[in-house]
Parts: structure tokens; sequence; C-alpha cells
């Protein structure tokens, strides 16, 4: 019978959270890594039991652990990550140049051909690659560095208050060559080539908290989301405002329509609507919680512009959490499972689309990231 | 040598470490000989690249704190020769 396997990345550690294919009864594996801050878990498409997760510490640095039986265990890989050549310079807070630091690992984006090749998006901002299942990682260095159309750019870019990061990772199923990566706050990229060039594409983003609104580098783009099915059409939650992409990210239009706010962090796109979208609006720019306390995941099936809260089962009064850039993801049964992890604890799931919600936990530590594998 | 918890987890090993290292024994060549017999270990104490101390660990042995002596001294007589442990402390902190 099919089944999944939820894979949570929280403040204090990982969790693996397994059910049928009914996704009601739910058993809860962990914490790994206890007491580490784990960013990211994810599995590789090629290999549903080859997992990778991101365990990082203020005292210990970056660790990079593997697992090849689903969860069950885990051993450390490569944790080197060194920048390519000179490292440079970027713009720190204060507008002086600020030497590239590495601290830490937000995003794993496993291969979709191969089980050993996966990417690795940091902070400060960088695109890692690693083709020995995580041993070795070298970074795709034409990001920031000479012969890319960002070469002139990446010195101006400059951290957003969560620091520089690198945290969307989209690779194009349909040409190899294609990738999609995000910035904070330097905005969305693309390559073509493999990742040996990249273009900045955010024409169309209007940011009023940068000089220019319309600038080529500066927006604070929260998280991108594409359907596999078109890898052309592209879905964003920026600091303020939903976008969408129709050309690959050449150009983006606002969809955020009658949301309650359009500031959030997380977005996600169903597994066989591709023009249904999911996102979780939250009250700034400082407070970061649900507007009136409502914990309410807005859902358009228009592929934008009109949007319905999704209510039922998720609290509706007096929750005061958040839901970050990496803690929502669907699974691909045949009616879409919707998952999210907030801040307070709660990883939620919806076995119908979004209609209903229940908690499988609601005590763990701050969810940093959420990623479902459907298994056959 | 005694590690904090989280790096005994994470190499998989129980109490002190024992480990065989040249004269003169040295903060600089224990982590070496240590980092050798435990890979998993690189980048947790000592930073890649610049190969300084992490920031929120602290070196001690036989009560001195060593954190701010080059890696390069000599440990005391005692730790030296293994009477007494090298032990890498966490900095205390909330969260």
């Amino acid at each position: 019978m099919s089944g999944v396997r939820v894979l949570v990345g929280t403040k204090k550690g990982g969790f693996v959270l397994s059910a049928d294919g009914t996704r009601k009864d739910w058993t809860v594996s962990g914490p790994f890594f206890a007491g580490w801050e784990v960013y990211h878990v994810k599995g590789s498409p090629v290999d549903p039991n080859r997992l990778y997760a991101s365990q990082s510490s203020g005292w210990f640095g970056q660790v990079i652990q593997r697992s090849d039986d689903g969860g069950a265990t885990w051993a450390p890989v490569g944790n080197k990550f060194a920048y390519e050549g000179v490292p440079g310079t970027h713009q720190w807070y204060d507008g002086t140049a600020h030497p590239w630091e590495f601290k830490r690992v937000w995003h794993l984006e496993p291969s979709l051909t191969d089980a050993e090749t996966v990417f690795a998006g940091v902070e400060d901002a960088a695109l890692f690659k690693s083709t020995d299942g995580g041993d070795n990682w070298l970074e795709l260095a034409g990001l920031r560095g000479e012969g890319s159309g960002c070469s002139t750019l990446a010195p101006q870019w400059q951290p957003g208050a969560g620091g520089m990061c690198l945290h969307s990772i989209l690779l194009d199923p349909a040409n190899a060559d294609r990738m999609y990566i995000a910035i904070s706050a330097a905005g969305a990229f693309r390559t073509d080539d493999g990742g040996l060039n990249w273009k900045p594409i955010n024409k169309g983003l209007v940011s009023n908290m940068i000089p220019n609104p319309t600038a080529e580098v500066g927006h604070c783009v929260h998280h991108v989301a594409m359907h596999p099915s078109r890898p052309d059409v592209l879905f964003m939650q920026k600091h303020w405002d939903v976008m969408r992409s129709d050309d690959a990210g050449d150009s983006w239009k606002e969809v955020s329509g009658n949301l309650p706010t359009d500031f959030g962090f997380a977005i996600d796109v169903h597994a066989h609507e591709p023009e249904t979208l999911y996102v979780v609006p939250i009250k700034s720019d400082s407070e970061h919680f649900p507007p009136e306390g409502k914990l309410r995941v807005y859902r358009s099936r228009s592929g934008g512009h009109e949007w319905e809260g999704l209510t039922k089962g998720l609290p509706q009064k007096d929750c005061y959490v958040n839901v970050l850039r990496d803690a929502m993801a669907v699974d691909t049964l045949d009616e879409c499972g919707v998952y999210f992890g907030t801040t307070g604890g709660q990883v939620y799931a919806s076995a119908d689309a979004g209609e209903n919600w229940a908690p499988i936990v609601r005590d763990l530590p701050a969810v940093l990231s959420v990623e479902v594998q459907t298994l056959a | 040598m005694i590690l904090p918890q989280h790096l005994r987890t994470l190499a998989g090993v129980d109490g002190e470490v024992a480990l065989e290292v040249a004269v003169p024994v040295t903060v600089r060549r224990v982590l070496d000989a240590l980092e050798a017999q435990h890979p998993m270990l690189r980048g947790t104490i000592r930073e890649y690249g610049s190969g300084e101390r992490r920031a929120f660990l602290r070196f001690f042995a036989c009560e001195e704190d060593l954190s701010h002596e080059s890696m390069d001294a000599e440990l005391p007589r005692e730790a030296a020769e293994g009477n007494e442990p090298l032990l890498i402390i966490g900095a205390i902190a909330g969260g």
C-alpha cells in the first residue's frame, strides 16, 4: 500500500512522520540530531531511501547527514563548504563591504536523476553541488563570480534580517541545464547551462523597502515554487506580494488578489492541479503571526488573484505562530495531501487538498522545514 | 581528551578519547590526531580554512584555560602525559 513520509527539520532536531495512504494514523520517529538545528531534510526522487539532512549549531558549525534507509539510520558526510577562489565581498548592513562567510546550509535539493548528486543552498549565499552523495562539495561559483551575468551584482547583495541565505533551489524536470534559485535579500536567479552562468530574474518585482523598488537585484524573495509539469511557470511568495511568472522568470506579475495580507513565507503548488496554489498569509512587518490570530491556509484554484481561506481543523483564535519558507509541502497521492509546520511545533496535514486539516504532532520544537515523500 | 556530548554523539564515542600524539604535545597535534581518528569532527572544533578554534568552544586542561594560547604551545605536562584530559567545552548559552 502506498504511504507518505514527512521529513521535518526543527530548531532542536529532525523528525520523520510516517503514515499509510489514508494519512490518518502517524508514527513519529526522532528526534534525530537532538539539540542541533535541522534546517532541511529532503529525499532523493531517484531513491526514496536516500535522504540528506542539514544539521547545524552555533557551537559546532555545519554537519551534513545522509541516510540510506529512509531515515532509520544516518551517517555524517562531507561538511567542507569552501567558496571558490577569493570569496569576495557583499554589502553589510551598514553599507560596507563584508567578506563572504559560510554559516550554514539552508536547503538541500537532491538531483532528479542521480541519487548521488545533491545541491546545497547556503548562507552567505552560494550554491554548492556534490556528485558523491555529499562527501565532497564544490561551489557553482558562476552565481557570484566572473563570467556570469551576476559578477557585477554580487558585491551589491545585502543580507536581510534573517541573513543572506540561498533558500530556494528548483530543478527543471524538462531541462537538465536549467535551474532556479532564490536568495534573501537579493532575488531570484536562473541558469540555463547547468550552473556556469546565471542571470537575475526579478523583472516585475516591486519592493518599496529598497531605494529603487524595481531594481535588478535586492528583492526579498521568501520562496519560489513550481509544478513539475510546467517548469516555465513559477510562483513566488515575496516579502510582500505573491507573484507569478509564465516565462521562466523573465517577467513577473502580482497575483495577491484578495489575500488578507500578501506577506508570508511558504508557497506551494497542488501535485495534480498546476493552477492550484497554497500560501499562509502572515501579518508583518514585525509581527510574523497570522492575522487576527487565525491560522488560515489560502488556496487559489486559478493560479492566483482569487483566494479562499481554508480553516477546518486549524486554530481560529489565539494562534500566533509563523510558518517558515521551507515548511510547506505536498504529496502526490491521488487526493493531494498538503502539509505545513509552525514555529509553535505543530505539523498540520490535510489529506484532501486543504479542505480539512488535523495536526500530526503538536509539540515539536519550532519547525524550520517540511518535506514529503510519497512512497509506492 | 573529553569532548562535549554533541561531538561524542557525532563521533560515536563514549567517555574519554585516547589519542597517540608525538611530543611536543600541543592542542594542534591533539586535534590533528582526533580528526584523523574521527574525520566527521573536521570543521566542528576548528574552522575550515583558518583552522581557528570555533568561537563558542573553549580548551581547558589542568584547570587552565588554553583557549587563547597558541595552538602550538605545549600542553601542561600532566595533560601531555595523559594523566589529565584536554577538555573541549561548549560555551554556556540559553535557547
